[in-house]
């Protein structure tokens, strides 16, 4: 497609959407008398009006995938005959499939902790230094990159060469250093998933960090003044007073970190493509959506385990909706 | 008030730490970029900030460039073609003893031919008889290398290996991906807040369920319907408009919940007025909440667009790998495994990828933190 046809049929797919809107409403308008017995029939137009595009756009990407997939995970490969639960007994018995939960385990375990808890700390110490605005920026910075981007930055770190070679890769350069034999980071199991994660806490403690730094500014300043000149030291009126204060927001952020973990592939579909023990389960299905010529019945099998960890947090978030709407 | 200082610099020191931590890995990407191809091989992007010594091999041009002069064949030649400032310490001409010579002295072959360096990389090699050899002789040199950087990878990626192109794709895929949700979804969130409907409290629910689904869920299902789609029309079940279309979808329910909560927080009486006069709902949209809406709608647009550009699987899973759709972060990843050696390459790719998204954060942080603070949830 050449760039001429390319930005031609972006604009013309940007404009579609806004002549509908305005064509649509300006008939209504022009049509639609507003005397007050008229007002309710061309209200309901109108509300059909506004809310048509996004409603199918939700029913067809969102609403019927969600139940399609749940179908799809009771057929076999194609779709077509009902198995039962043999995907799931499938799923049960894998090896790949156990190991790309424990590993998803893993992720869950430490990169929301410790991006929430890094997140915390560096807030609290940024808050209190003249500088302290610029050093929020540069560790937000990671935010914006793309996960494959932070990948190639990160491969290059971890870049391994053999004993005798110049390592060019900063972690093997410091090993070396100091006395040690290189190592092939990406390659040891276990500890490789940890190498993973790290990036991962590299880009998400930017996100913490902004919520914190938001969140700190509502605690009074004379509350944490009072303490301090009761003598409270600096550690203690950050375990008395801050972390109680920010709660909500520790609870906030450990769960918007942890719905973003869940679904992690990009980095290790880019820096080990699931190998040496590395895989989870987003990976596993991007997998089976191909292996083989494709498999819709594993794949929604593995879509549908990594929906049943956002359950509890779904229920979660639909209570509190609730309780708002009460108010 | 010394305990106050004291803990002052503890914590500058700490946040200094943190700082550094955070930004070596890019600062070194950066620099890598722009280093010498050759160079970012074989030694530490930290080296090339100081000047350094480097160990080098040259072969000597061979018999077709010698020149008689007088009693010597001589042949002449520059050991740099682009000498970025270098400077020759010593050479040597075995692999034993690279650092035999001096600048000024004469190496002498075992042919007794004669070489002598000056430290910009000339060499003149003379003999007294004809040289016969296709291919010159050998030398090593060891020279004072001071930092040096070039733009040369950036030319290379954007044109040689297809970067460029796909930097034009990602925008074709991520300025519509972002500009239809907002769109649809604005007068979504509008209905949503100012409308009084059957079944709107469930929408909302829905919508609120619709935060923390993960995409995952979506993939098969909708790639089935491309599929289908494609087979039934006789078109590609791959293409920019499906991929808009998957990132509208995927997008709707964060870009709807942020909308609906911002129109929230405006004032009911100005609606109520506006409608007395006989404003009919969408002269209201055009003539008060849009313009009110503008912060918002930055914030919004920004989250969006970030996340359109640097994702992976949407563009992985709804556009085909060729030159012409391929996006930015999958051609990365091709490179990963195409070119896993060639640094410069991969380094320079991958910066390439992060000017616009680094530009985004750089000139509009306030609207993106606000964003993000305003309650980004995504699935």
């Amino acid at each position: 497609m050449s760039l001429l046809n390319l930005s031609f049929i972006v604009f013309l797919g940007v404009l579609l959407f806004i002549s509908y809107f305005h064509i649509s409403n300006f008939v209504l308008d022009k049509y639609g008398e507003r005397t007050n017995n008229r007002y309710r029939f061309e209200n309901s137009f109108r509300v059909i009006i506004f809310i048509l595009p996004a409603f199918i756009v939700l029913f067809i990407f969102i609403l019927y995938p969600v139940f399609e997939t749940v179908r799809l995970s009771f057929y076999d490969k194609f779709g077509r005959e009902f198995v039962g639960l043999y995907n799931y007994k499938w799923a049960i018995n894998d090896p790949e499939f156990r190991r790309s939960i424990l590993n998803n385990l893993g992720w869950l375990l430490i990169v929301p902790t410790l991006s929430t808890f890094f997140g915390l700390v560096i807030a609290n110490l940024a808050d209190r230094i003249w500088w302290g605005s610029i050093a929020k920026s540069i560790i937000f910075m990671p935010m914006a990159i793309s996960f494959v981007g932070a990948g190639v930055i990160w491969k290059f770190i971890y870049e391994y060469r053999g004993p005798g070679d110049t390592q060019i890769g900063l972690l093997n350069a410091i090993i070396v250093s100091f006395g040690y034999e290189p190592q092939a980071w990406l390659t040891i199991p276990l500890w490789n998933n940890v190498f993973l994660m790290a990036i991962m806490i590299w880009i998400q403690t930017g996100l913490a960090l902004v919520i914190f730094s938001a969140a700190l500014r509502s605690i009074p300043k004379e509350m944490i003044e009072a303490s301090r000149i009761d003598g409270a030291s600096e550690l203690k009126i950050f375990f008395s007073i801050i972390i109680p204060y920010l709660e909500q927001t520790i609870l906030v952020i450990w769960t918007l970190i942890t719905i973003i973990v869940l679904r992690i592939f990009d980095i290790i579909f880019a820096m080990t493509n699931g190998e040496w023990q590395t895989g989870v389960l987003a990976n596993l299905m991007y997998d089976w959506m191909f292996r083989g010529g494709g498999d819709s019945g594993r794949g929604s099998v593995l879509a549908i385990v990594i929906m049943i960890g956002v359950i509890p947090i779904l229920a979660w978030n639909l209570y509190k909706h609730r309780q708002e709407q009460k108010i | 008030m010394k305990k106050i200082t004291y803990s002052s610099i503890l914590s500058q020191l700490l946040l200094l730490i943190f700082v550094i931590i955070w930004i070596i890995p890019t600062f070194g990407l950066f620099i890598s970029s722009l280093r010498d191809k050759d160079l970012l091989a074989i030694s530490g992007w930290w080296t090339s900030l100081t000047t350094t010594e480097v160990n080098e091999i040259y072969r000597m041009s061979g018999m077709e460039s010698q020149i008689q002069e007088k009693d010597y064949f001589i042949i002449k030649g520059k050991i740099f073609e682009k000498n970025p400032g270098k400077k020759i310490q010593s050479f040597g001409i075995t692999s034993k003893k690279i650092n035999e010579f001096q600048i000024g002295e004469t190496a002498i072959f075992k042919d007794k031919s004669e070489v002598t360096i000056d430290e910009n990389g000339n060499y003149l090699w003379k003999s007294l008889t004809e040289f016969t050899k296709k291919k010159g002789k050998r030398i090593f040199t060891t020279s004072l290398s001071p930092p040096s950087f070039t733009f040369d990878n950036y030319r290379e990626v954007l044109f040689k290996e297809g970067i460029g192109r796909a930097f034009i794709n990602t925008l074709a895929v991520a300025l519509p991906s972002t500009l239809i949700p907002l769109i649809i979804c604005s007068f979504f969130a509008y209905a949503l807040t100012w409308m009084k409907f059957f079944g709107r409290d469930t929408l909302l629910a829905i919508i609120i369920a619709s935060l923390v689904v993960p995409l995952q869920m979506s993939l098969i299902p909708i790639l089935t319907i491309y599929n289908d789609f494609g087979a039934l029309f006789g078109v590609a079940a791959k293409s920019y408009p499906g991929v808009w279309m998957a990132h509208t979808g995927f997008g709707l329910a964060s870009t709807t919940f942020l909308l609906r909560n911002f129109l929230k927080s405006l004032p009911n009486e100005m609606m109520e007025a506006a409608k007395v006069d006989g404003a009919s709902h969408y002269d209201i949209f055009l003539k008060i909440i849009l313009p009110l809406s503008i912060p918002a709608f930055a914030s919004i647009f920004i989250l969006q667009f970030l996340w359109c550009w640097n994702d992976l699987l949407v563009g992985l899973v709804f556009l085909d790998q060729v030159p012409s759709e391929i996006i930015l972060t999958a051609k990365l990843k091709e490179l990963l495994g195409s070119r896993g050696e060639n640094w410069e390459i991969l380094t320079t790719g991958a910066f390439v990828s992060m000017t616009v998204p680094l530009f985004i954060f750089f000139a509009l942080q306030r609207y993106f933190i606000r964003g993000l603070v305003a309650g980004s949830v995504k699935g």
